[in-house]
């Protein structure tokens, strides 16, 4: 059952990607183009997305323990750090380059562009990389 | 229940239809997986999971979303044409560049736009808040560097 909900959940997350546009790089770099051309529309979609978890939230933490699951798996971290900054900073970068990002592009997989490929094999490897550069980054950036 | 013109035109009009009924959409495959089993819809952190040794239970799961997720847009493809040509417009240097930050920066900063933006703000994560306005930053920078398209003066 737990697997059954969680592809059922990836099902929707991709049917609400395609339907919002999200998926769509000129519209993420248009939404994102503030002093041009800008298109809000993206905008909406955020909103849309934070209001369906604020109204139902309260309920959702209100239950002992998950549905299908023996507890909850919450992120853990509580402060704000320079690794939060710096790496949501570098993500932006790469989120402008293209107007993608990870969910968008591993729906896009169904369009079969080797740009995407490209991009998705660019990522895992960026991700492989940051690992391996972790602690590094933590050395090199304690006070 | 009474029609009103208004209303109806109103709930037709694209920036309702579309962007807001996807973004009520995105909202609720987030809560069906953490209702369902506990977990934070954030795609950056659930591939990046799979990257690293990790017992079965962690591993399931990721799988199983990821295969909704990618197999629905090859379903939602057959049903739904969406795509409006050009689609990936930039030469591909960009793209392998690009995916590069975005896998560095989304594993370094614990998130991405679903993770942070949709997951950790309805949660309302001051950690998260703060990861949205640092991305939404340096994106919209680098869209004035790379793509302005040089409306406004």
């Amino acid at each position: 059952m737990r697997l059954l909900i969680a592809a059922f959940s990836g099902l929707v997350f991709a049917y609400g990607l395609v339907r919002s546009g999200m998926v769509e790089p000129q519209r993420v770099i248009g939404f994102l183009d503030i002093t041009g051309h800008w298109d809000p529309s993206l905008a909406l979609v955020m909103m849309g997305a934070v209001l369906a978890g604020l109204v139902i939230m309260p309920l959702v933490k209100r239950m002992p323990r998950p549905m299908w699951e023996a507890k909850w798996y919450l992120p853990m971290k509580r402060h704000i750090d320079i690794h939060l900054v710096l790496g949501s900073a570098v993500f932006g970068i790469g989120w402008g380059i293209v107007g993608i990002c990870p969910g968008p592009a591993l729906v896009n997989i169904a369009q079969l562009d080797s740009k995407n490929f490209a991009f998705i094999g660019a990522m895992l490897v960026g991700m492989v990389a940051y690992r391996t550069a972790a602690p590094f980054l933590d050395r090199f950036m304690k006070r | 229940m009474d029609e009103n013109p208004v209303v109806s035109s109103l709930l037709a009009h694209p920036i309702i239809n579309h962007s807001f009924v996807g973004g009520v959409l995105i909202g609720t495959a987030a809560l069906i997986l953490l209702s369902g089993i506990g977990r934070i819809a954030g795609v950056s952190g659930i591939v990046g999971g799979l990257l690293k040794r990790q017992p079965r239970h962690e591993f399931d799961w990721r799988l199983a979303f990821l295969f909704g997720l990618i197999g629905g847009g090859f379903l939602i493809r057959q049903v739904y044409p969406y795509t409006q040509p050009p689609f990936f417009f930039m030469p591909i240097t960009y793209y392998v560049i690009a995916g590069f930050l975005v896998g560095f920066g989304t594993q370094w900063g614990s998130g991405c736009t679903s993770g942070h933006g949709v997951c950790g703000l309805s949660r309302l994560s001051v950690r998260s808040l703060v990861a949205v306005i640092t991305f939404m930053t340096t994106a919209m920078l680098t869209v004035y560097f790379f793509h302005r398209s040089g409306g406004a003066e």
